[in-house]
């Protein structure tokens, strides 16, 4: 192996002369320790090599060895359930091996090597195969069929194919190409900081559903988009990105903990064996990946974990999976950039962060989306992404929010006064945004309800009507509005408190359903339109919200999905009124 | 033994700049000696083939560059530890204050330590209390999390971080405990506080304390918490005792790190803190916490000062993204009379959710909690809009809050400071406020539990 001389060390930054014919993200070996490294600036003969390990210890004249390859992912069976760290080790192994704290230098491979899998094929000899054909499939768990996949460029005729169980590295199928006979064995490598191709990119035209009733409702993500949740500490952004892990009904999650608290992932490890998919029922860590790269952990590697986890996304996505991948925190991600740009004496930009901090960002995002995926079925996958933004005293012009607001389509803003209010999700529902709304209008329309859209709308006027009314309440006092205004601040009231705060942590309201968010959102409304007939009827306002049915409509969200409650109050408020008006008369 | 070099070329700040070097290592320990024979300790910032940046830890007044002799000692710096280490005082640099013998080692400890692997961590869920109502009831701690203390200048965080080092207790449960703690850049006043409430109520013999006073290096303030969270790990992780660690005051640490990386001439992130300020702080608030198949715990109360109370402020906010909640102290509350001035509605504890209810303080104590925030938050608007339309303008229902808030802070926040309530006695306390309050008006209150404590017939 070629190889190098450091010639400088500070803190997660390592140059070392004499690495001509070394390339850009090419993976480099450090020392005699191995750390593992990646070189981010050729200056002649330097590279400038940014370590994802604790450099201490590390000096010049040590050597450092280029192995020509960039930093890469495996992919194949055993990543589903895994825990790994920022460059995928496997971190479950990790303590096995080394006890209960990360040490360094640690050289193991992502997949475990000695594990068998069955493997049934899904081509015959003498078939021709493209890129991206399935030649067979591993049940990884009862929710997930792993495709093996035939590696991007290589076309050609299966010249054997395996049936049995087999370890990753064996090879199941061997495919003749025009130049020479490929073999292929259960699991591929791919480069980190390379888009996976596909065959086309496709408009996203289906909402992702979470079951968080102002995401599905108010701000709604698409299958393949992007979503940004910005929000000051304290906020919920945590609590957001988990209900998404769990509830939304995506095939696959991928989890990014990317330079947040180890208490948080000790959660997620703990309770998602526990829970249960609302899909499938089985336990949700068989559908979820989690790359834990905590804060503690070396800040470079904290670099590359998003890397790592949207190759692994991208890579099931290529199955025809719908993947969501949830970043936490993609502050944190910028201020590794920004720590390691600074070691390298780059000319900063805003706040000290690199001037192509926009572009990474941009970037990133860019490899969300619903596509066409290479192979001759042309199944469709879809990749979501959602990413946390920490901005510094929740200041939303914060470059790292700014440049995310640029690309992404969605914007949940948290505010932490609605989080001080105790209104969870705290999410603001003046000042997000979602640019999806057109593009699944005609899904909600088919598989939701024909007035489902119409509801939206009204919920958002109503909304939009509250804030204005309160500037002039707290003006002139609530007696002096009209009765009509009054009553919008009734209903948006009941928008806010009935329907869209939600508990993440009661049984039922943690999760509701696309069906059950309608026949809410519709009774609200509903009410709203029959009380403004009342009153213009004379009805008494006092008599209007003493009615009993309110109290039924507030408690629709704790009850079962299977409850026909939420039908039946449509009916209760018609009946309601009847009775209020005939009492009136 | 260990070569030795006459290259210093340049002093800056807490740095020096040594020429000619070899076989050098980041992050490497260094001894220099001065002209007259003082020996400063420092560690090796950033490194090339021909020169070495060595931050000094006990500052660099007196150094020459002419005649100071600088070794590189070939380790990190360590700390060494026994079980003799109980009951000892520390200065910010690891060496004995009291008086006594050096420690001899079992161990030598890198005092930054590793990461706790994800994968090995166990989720905190055992309640503390603390016997102070307005953390027990309202924002609970539990072992293994890291809860700070956000106070300002002149409020009495220390007193509060006292009484809780004093009264911490795990319910039903005789373990061992212990307590460490950390002094950055205090004064020797609040730190002789510390020192003799501990020795006033026996405490000090289950204490290791570690002292970097405020006419002490700045430098040397980088490792002290380092050093108390070193001495944790080895307390909770291989003698199997429960750590309460209590560090003050972050501001200061965080001022010593932008010295140096002004000296450094590093590209200054907000307000001239170094851009690594977060992965810094992280390092070590993220040592608190609980393995798996281990006894022991560290449970962190790191306190800081914000600048003109200010929670933006870039200590407070970077902590605040790393811990499990906080604390919050308020001036007004203070300024009343009124001990501990802890002001609930800011305040957060993140890990309370699986340290509370049945089995381990009461089933009703997360509704109770639910409903006297609520009350509270309600009874402070209420204060306020009486405020601007005088107190006549308020409704029935708001008048019958806003006596809620007046007695939320006199009975339940206000206690003595040798006071301590079992969660009990708190939630007892939180209910006989409720029942002021009409029943309809109590909505975050499950049925079962309004009918068990709060009986129709009252």
């Amino acid at each position: 192996m070629k190889q190098g001389e450091i010639i400088r060390v500070a803190g997660p930054l390592v140059v070392a002369s004499g690495c001509l014919g070394a390339k850009m993200y090419d993976m480099v070996q450090i020392g005699a320790m191995g750390l593992i490294g990646e070189i981010i600036e050729l200056r002649g003969e330097d590279a400038f090599i940014q370590v994802y390990e604790d450099t201490t210890g590390i000096g010049p004249g040590e050597p450092v060895y280029l192995t020509g390859e960039p930093l890469s992912v495996e992919l194949g069976p055993g990543l589903i359930s895994a825990i790994f760290d920022g460059i995928q080790r496997p971190l479950d192994v990790i303590r096995e091996q080394q006890g209960d704290f990360v040490t360094r230098g640690v050289d193991l491979p992502s997949l475990d090597r000695q594990k068998a899998w069955a493997f049934t094929p899904l081509v015959s000899e003498g078939q021709e195969v493209m890129e991206g054909d399935f030649l067979g499939e591993v049940e990884e768990t009862p929710l997930i069929k792993h495709r093996i996949m035939v590696p991007s460029g290589i076309y050609g005729k299966v010249k054997g194919i395996k049936q049995g169980e087999f370890p990753v590295e064996h090879v199941v199928a061997r495919v003749e190409t025009e130049k020479e006979t490929v073999e292929i064995p259960m699991f591929q490598t791919w480069p980190i900081r390379r888009n996976r191709r596909v065959s086309e990119r496709l408009m996203p035209n289906e909402p992702l559903v979470t079951g968080q009733r102002v995401l599905d409702t108010l701000f709604p993500l698409a299958k393949g988009g992007t979503a940004c949740v910005p929000g000051p500490f304290g906020s919920g952004k945590t609590v957001v990105q988990h209900q998404l892990a769990r509830w939304s009904d995506a095939q696959i999650i991928v989890f990014v903990a990317c330079g947040e608290r180890g208490n948080e992932v000790a959660d997620l490890l703990l309770s998602f064996p526990e829970l249960e998919d609302p899909n499938t029922g089985r336990p949700l860590m068989e559908r979820t990946i989690i790359i834990a790269n905590t804060s503690n952990m070396p800040v470079a590697a904290r670099e590359a974990s998003i890397y790592t986890g949207m190759t692994i996304a991208e890579y099931f996505r290529d199955m025809g999976y719908s993947v969501a991948l949830m970043a936490d925190s993609s502050s944190r991600w910028a201020e590794a950039l920004r720590e390691i740009s600074g070691r390298m004496e780059e000319m900063p930009g805003e706040e000290g962060y690199p001037a192509y901090l926009a572009s990474r960002i941009a970037a990133f995002y860019e490899r969300a989306g619903k596509v066409k995926c290479l192979g001759s079925d042309e199944r469709i996958g879809a990749l979501s992404v959602i990413g946390a933004v920490s901005p510094p005293g929740g200041d939303l012009s914060d470059p790292v929010v700014q440049s995310t607001l640029k690309v992404v389509k969605v914007f949940w803003a948290l505010d932490d006064r609605l989080a001080n209010a105790r209104h969870f999700p705290a999410i603001n529902w003046l000042n997000s945004y979602s640019l999806y709304v057109e593009n699944i209008k005609d899904f909600w329309k088919t598989e939701v309800a024909e007035d489902f859209v119409a509801l939206r709308q009204e919920a958002m006027r109503l909304l939009e009507e509250e804030a204005e009314l309160q500037e002039i309440a707290r003006l002139v006092g609530v007696e002096s509005l009209s009765l009509k205004d009054r009553l919008i601040l009734e209903s948006a009231r009941s928008i806010r408190e009935d329907f869209l705060h939600q508990n993440a942590f009661h049984p039922q309201d943690t999760y509701t359903s696309l069906r059950k968010q309608y026949l809410m959102l519709r009774a609200i409304i509903h009410f709203h339109g029959a009380a403004l007939k009342a009153l213009e009827q004379g009805v008494e306002m006092e008599s209007i919200l003493g009615l009993e049915v309110r109290e039924k409509m507030s408690k629709i969200k704790f009850l079962s999905e299977e409850d026909t409650a939420a039908l039946d109050v449509y009916i209760e408020i018609d009946g309601a009124f009847r009775e209020l008006l005939k009492s009136e008369q | 033994m260990y070569k030795e070099y006459l290259t210093v070329s340049n002093i800056t700040g807490p740095l020096v700049i040594v020429e000619k070097i070899t076989e050098v290592k980041y992050g490497e320990l260094v001894e220099i000696e001065t002209a007259d024979g003082q020996l400063r300790r420092g560690s090796v910032l950033d490194i090339s083939t021909e020169r070495a940046v060595v931050q000094v830890f006990e500052g660099t007044s007196g150094l020459d560059v002419d005649k100071s002799r600088v070794r590189f000692l070939g380790r990190s710096q360590k700390l060494g530890v026994s079980e003799e280490i109980m009951g000892r005082i520390f200065d910010g640099s690891g060496n004995p204050k009291d008086k006594g013998p050096q420690i001899i080692p079992d161990k030598m400890l890198d005092i930054n330590g590793s990461p706790i692997n994800p994968q090995a961590r166990d989720y905190p869920s055992e309640f503390i209390q603390t016997g102070i109502s307005s953390i027990d009831g309202m924002n609970p701690l539990v072992r293994g999390q890291k809860l700070p203390l956000f106070s300002g200048s002149g409020l009495p965080h220390s007193r509060i971080a006292a009484q809780i080092a004093r009264q911490a207790a795990v319910l039903g449960k005789e373990e061992k405990f212990a307590v460490v703690f950390g002094a950055m850049g205090i004064t020797f006043e609040e730190a002789n506080f510390f020192i003799e409430d501990f020795r006033n109520t026996g405490a000090l013999e289950r204490a290791v304390l570690f002292l970097n006073l405020a006419n002490e290096p700045p430098i040397e303030r980088i490792a002290t918490p380092r050093l108390a969270l070193t001495c944790a790990e080895y307390l909770a992780f291989e003698l199997d005792m429960h750590v309460l660690v209590i560090l003050v005051d972050y501001t200061f640490y965080a001022e010593a790190l932008r010295e140096i990386s002004a000296a450094r001439k590093e590209v200054p992130g907000r307000r001239g803190y170094p851009g690594y300020l977060y992965t810094d702080l992280a390092s070590m608030y993220e040592r608190a916490g609980r393995i798996k198949n281990k006894a022991g715990s560290i449970t962190s109360i790191p306190i800081l000062t914000m600048p003109e109370d200010d929670k933006t402020h870039p200590i407070a906010d970077l902590t605040g993204y790393i811990t499990e909640g906080q604390i919050m102290l308020s001036r007004e509350l203070h300024r009343k009379g009124i001990y501990p001035p802890i002001d609930v509605l800011p305040s957060l504890s993140r890990l309370k959710d699986k340290g509370i209810g049945e089995g381990k303080t009461r089933e009703d104590h997360a509704d109770v909690l639910n409903q006297l925030f609520a009350c509270y938050a309600r009874g402070k608007e209420a204060r306020e809009l009486a405020l601007i339309l005088g107190e006549a303008a308020l409704s029935e229902v708001d008048k019958l809050f806003l006596t809620f808030a007046d007695r939320y802070e006199n009975e339940f926040v206000r206690q003595g400071e040798f006071e301590a309530r079992s969660i009990i006695d708190t939630l007892d306390m939180g209910w006989d406020l409720l029942r002021t309050i009409p029943r309809a008006e109590l909505k975050r209150i499950r049925p079962e539990f309004m009918d068990k404590y709060y009986p129709e017939s009252q």
